[in-house]
C-alpha cells in the first residue's frame, strides 16, 4: 500500500505516474465509498426526523432542496421550539427513559472501572491464591465471563429479581450492566498496568507509602488514560444494552432502546417521531465517538498487540 | 514477624505485628455477619417452606445480610492478615461481585432447568425431570436456529477481509486519516436497536427506503430483503457486520501499525511488492492479532440478538433466529422459565466446548513460524 510513496523522485516516466494516480483514485473512492455507507445511515435518521409523512412516503433526502424541514418528529417527543415551554407528558416520558439510561449507563460503567481496576492491578503485581486458584486461573475466571452469553443469565436474574423486588428497578440492571462489561475493563487494564514499570513503586514504598498508597497516587494517574478508554467502552455498551433491559424492566427502569424498540402505534409507524427518538438515542454516543475517538480507539487496541 | 514476598512481581518487605486479639476479632467479623446471613436465610427458607410466619415480603433482607458479609469478609482481610489482606482486597470484591453474580445464579438456573415454571400461574415451580431435555431434542426450531448460528459465525469471515481491508487502507499514506478513522468507527457507537429501525425498518422499506430505490434503480423490480430465508438471513448479516466491522478494523489497524518500519522496508528491498509483500510478511506478522479479533468477534456473534429480535422477529419461519432471539421469544410467547432455561443451558454448554476447541486450534495456529 505504501510503495507508491517512495517514488515521487521527478525521473519516473509518464506510465508510472498515471499508475500512481490511478492507485490514489482508487484507495480514495474505496475510503470514500465506505465513508459513506458508515454515515449515511446516521444522516438519514437524523433528516428523518424533520420530515413529514409525504417527505417519508417520497423519499426525499436533502432538506432544503427537495423538502421543508419541520419540526414534526421533535414535536411528538414535546422537544421541538414550540412545545419545549409548554407541559408535556411526552416528554417527561421520554426524560424518565433519558435519565434512566444515562443513569445506568454511567453508575455502572463507574462500577466496573473501580471494580476492574482493583483486580487488574493485583494481578499484575501480587501472587494469590484463593484456593487451587492461582493468578492465571483467576484472570481466566474473569475473562471467561466474556463467553457467557446474556441468555443464559437472563430468566435465573428474571426469577431471582423477582423474588428480592429488584425487578424493573435502575439498581438491579446497574448489577448486571457492571457484571457484563466487567471483563472486557479487567482486560484492558491489565495490559496497561503490565506495562508500568514496578520500580515506581518501589521507589514509593521505600518512601513510606502503603500498598495502596502507592497506588492511588502514583499508578493511578499514569493508568487514567486508559480507564478513560475503559469507561467509554463500558459506557457504549451499557447505553446501548437492550436484551436485559427489555427483559427485566417494565415501566420504572426502562431504558431509551426499550422504549425505542415499543414505538409501533395504531396506525403503523410514525417515522418521523421514531427518527427523532433514534436520534436521541444516538446523538451523546456520535459526540462521545467524535470527541473522544482516541480513547475508543486505544482501549480497543489494548488487548489486541502483545 | 517480617513476609518477604517471593513470587510478586513487586518485591517489597513487609512487616506485620498482628496480636492475636486482632485475629479474634476478624474471625468474629466473618463467622458473626456468616451466621447473621445464615439465621436470615433459614428463617426466610422456613417461611417460604410454610413452617413459620416471619413477615417477610420479599427476599431482600437475605440479600442484605449476604452484602454485609460480603463487606466483612473483605475487610477481616486486612485485620487479620494485615498487609498480605490489604493486596488480597485488590482482588477479592471483584470476585465476589462475580462469583456471587454468575455462580449462584447459574446453580440457581440448573435448578430452573429441570421443572416446569410458569411465572404467571400460581402453581410455581413443578420439578419435570428430563421433559425439558426431551422437548428440546425434538424442538426443531431450536436446531434451527442453532443451524443458523453457523451461519451467522461463517459470515464473520467475509467481515474479516473487509476490515483487514480497511486497515490496510487506513495504515497507508492518505489524507484526512482522522476523518476517516472516526467516520468508520461511528457504526459501532449506535444503539443496535436504533439501526434496526432506522436501518432495517426504514432504510429498507420496499417502497420508500433508500437502499429499495437504489435497489430498484441498479435494475431489482422488486426488492423485498426480508422476503425469502436466504435473502433475509444475508440481510440480518450484513447489518449486524456494518455495525461490528469497525470493532475489527480498529484492532487490525493497531495489529498493522505495531509492525515495525524496518520489516516492511526490508521485504521491499528484497524485492516483494504488493501481494506478495502482503502474503509473505504483512499476512504472517499480523496472524495473532487477527485469531485474536476472530475470535473476541465470535464471542460477541454469539450473543447476537438485538437486531433480530427488533427487525424480523426470527421470520421468515425462522430463518434469521438465532438462538438467544429463539429463546427470548420462547419466554415471551409463554412465560415458561423452565424451558428457556435448559435452552440456555445447553446453548452455554456447546459455547464453551466449541470456544475451548477452537482456542486450542488458534493457539496452535497462532505460534510465530520459525
Amino acid at each position: 500500500m505504501t510503495e507508491t510513496a517512495i517514488f515521487k523522485d521527478g525521473d519516473a516516466d509518464r506510465h508510472f505516474r498515471a499508475k500512481w494516480f490511478a492507485n490514489r483514485a482508487l484507495i480514495y473512492g474505496v475510503l470514500i465509498l465506505w465513508a459513506v455507507i458508515c454515515l449515511f445511515p446516521i444522516y438519514w435518521t437524523i433528516t428523518t426526523s424533520f420530515k413529514m409523512a409525504p417527505n417519508v412516503m417520497k423519499g426525499n433526502m436533502i432538506p432544503w432542496v427537495d423538502y421543508d424541514p419541520a419540526w414534526l418528529g421533535w414535536r411528538s417527543l414535546g422537544l421541538s421550539p414550540d412545545t419545549i415551554g409548554a407541559e408535556s407528558t411526552v416528554r417527561d416520558e421520554f426524560m424518565k427513559r433519558f435519565l434512566n439510561s444515562t443513569v445506568t449507563a454511567l453508575v455502572s460503567s463507574t462500577l466496573a472501572v473501580i471494580l476492574g481496576s482493583l483486580a487488574a492491578y493485583g494481578l499484575s503485581r501480587f501472587s494469590y491464591k484463593f484456593g487451587w486458584m492461582k493468578n492465571d486461573d483467576i484472570s481466566f475466571f474473569f475473562l471467561s465471563q466474556l463467553i457467557l452469553p446474556p441468555v443464559v443469565l437472563a430468566l435465573p436474574f428474571l426469577v431471582l429479581y423477582k423474588e428480592m423486588a429488584l425487578l424493573d428497578t435502575r439498581i438491579g440492571l446497574i448489577l448486571l450492566y457492571t457484571l457484563t462489561v466487567l471483563p472486557i475493563v479487567i482486560w484492558i487494564m491489565r495490559d496497561q498496568f503490565a506495562g508500568i514499570p514496578t520500580e515506581l513503586e518501589e521507589a514509593a514504598m521505600v518512601d513510606g507509602l502503603g500498598v495502596w498508597g502507592a497506588f492511588f497516587t502514583i499508578i493511578l494517574p499514569i493508568a487514567l488514560p486508559g480507564m478513560v478508554a475503559a469507561f467509554i467502552l463500558s459506557l457504549v455498551l451499557t447505553w446501548n444494552e437492550y436484551f436485559f433491559a427489555a427483559l427485566l424492566t417494565s415501566t420504572h427502569a426502562n431504558t431509551l432502546p426499550v422504549m425505542v424498540a415499543s414505538q409501533t402505534g395504531s396506525q403503523g409507524i410514525s417515522w418521523w417521531s421514531m427518527a427523532a427518538l433514534s436520534t436521541a438515542a444516538i446523538l451523546p454516543l456520535i459526540v462521545i465517538g467524535v470527541v473522544l475517538e482516541r480513547f475508543i480507539i486505544k482501549g480497543m487496541a489494548a488487548g489486541a498487540v502483545k | 514477624m517480617s513476609v518477604m514476598s517471593g513470587a510478586d512481581h513487586l518485591h517489597i518487605v513487609t512487616s506485620d505485628d498482628i496480636s492475636s486479639s486482632r485475629i479474634r476479632l476478624g474471625k468474629a467479623l466473618i463467622w458473626g455477619s456468616a451466621a447473621l446471613l445464615a439465621a436470615v436465610g433459614l428463617a426466610q427458607t422456613a417461611q417460604v417452606m410454610g413452617w413459620r410466619d416471619f413477615g417477610f415480603q420479599t427476599w431482600r433482607p437475605t440479600l442484605y445480610a449476604y452484602c454485609l458479609w460480603a463487606t466483612a469478609l473483605c475487610w477481616a482481610q486486612v485485620i487479620i492478615r494485615g498487609e498480605q489482606g490489604k493486596r488480597t482486597l485488590f482482588v477479592l470484591p471483584a470476585a465476589l461481585f462475580v462469583v456471587s453474580l454468575t455462580v449462584f445464579p447459574l446453580l440457581f438456573g440448573l435448578v430452573i432447568a429441570f421443572s416446569s415454571w410458569n411465572l404467571s400461574s400460581p402453581d410455581g415451580r413443578q420439578f419435570n425431570g428430563m421433559a425439558n431435555l426431551v422437548q428440546m431434542w425434538n424442538d426443531p426450531f431450536y436446531w434451527n436456529a442453532m443451524g443458523n448460528m453457523i451461519w451467522y459465525v461463517l459470515a464473520i469471515l467475509v467481515e474479516y477481509t473487509i476490515a483487514f481491508g480497511l486497515a490496510l487502507l487506513l495504515n497507508a499514506q492518505i489524507r484526512a486519516r482522522k476523518f476517516f478513522r472516526v467516520a468508520f468507527l461511528l457504526p459501532l457507537m449506535l444503539s443496535p436497536v436504533a439501526v434496526s429501525w432506522m436501518v432495517g425498518k426504514s432504510m429498507l422499506e420496499a417502497r420508500f427506503g433508500p437502499l429499495a430505490r437504489l435497489a430498484r434503480w441498479l435494475g431489482w423490480d422488486n426488492p423485498s430483503f426480508f422476503g425469502s430465508p436466504e435473502m433475509a438471513k444475508f440481510t440480518i448479516m450484513v447489518m449486524d457486520a456494518w455495525t461490528f466491522i469497525p470493532f475489527m478494523m480498529i484492532m487490525l489497524l493497531a495489529g498493522l501499525q505495531a509492525i515495525p518500519k524496518e520489516l516492511t522496508e526490508a521485504s521491499r528491498v528484497d524485492g516483494a511488492k504488493g501481494w506478495r509483500s502482503f502474503w509473505e510478511v504483512t499476512f504472517p506478522l499480523m496472524l495473532p492479532v487477527s485469531i485474536t479479533a476472530i475470535l473476541i468477534r465470535i464471542i460477541f456473534k454469539l450473543k447476537l440478538a438485538d437486531i433480530v429480535i427488533n427487525v424480523t422477529s426470527g421470520g421468515p419461519g425462522g430463518a434469521t433466529d438465532t438462538v438467544t432471539s429463539f429463546i427470548f421469544r420462547e419466554y415471551r410467547d409463554r412465560s415458561n422459565v423452565g424451558y428457556g432455561t435448559m435452552l440456555a443451558m445447553v446453548y452455554l454448554v456447546l459455547i464453551v466446548i466449541f470456544m475451548t476447541v477452537l482456542m486450542k486450534v488458534a493457539a496452535r495456529y497462532a505460534r510465530p513460524r520459525t
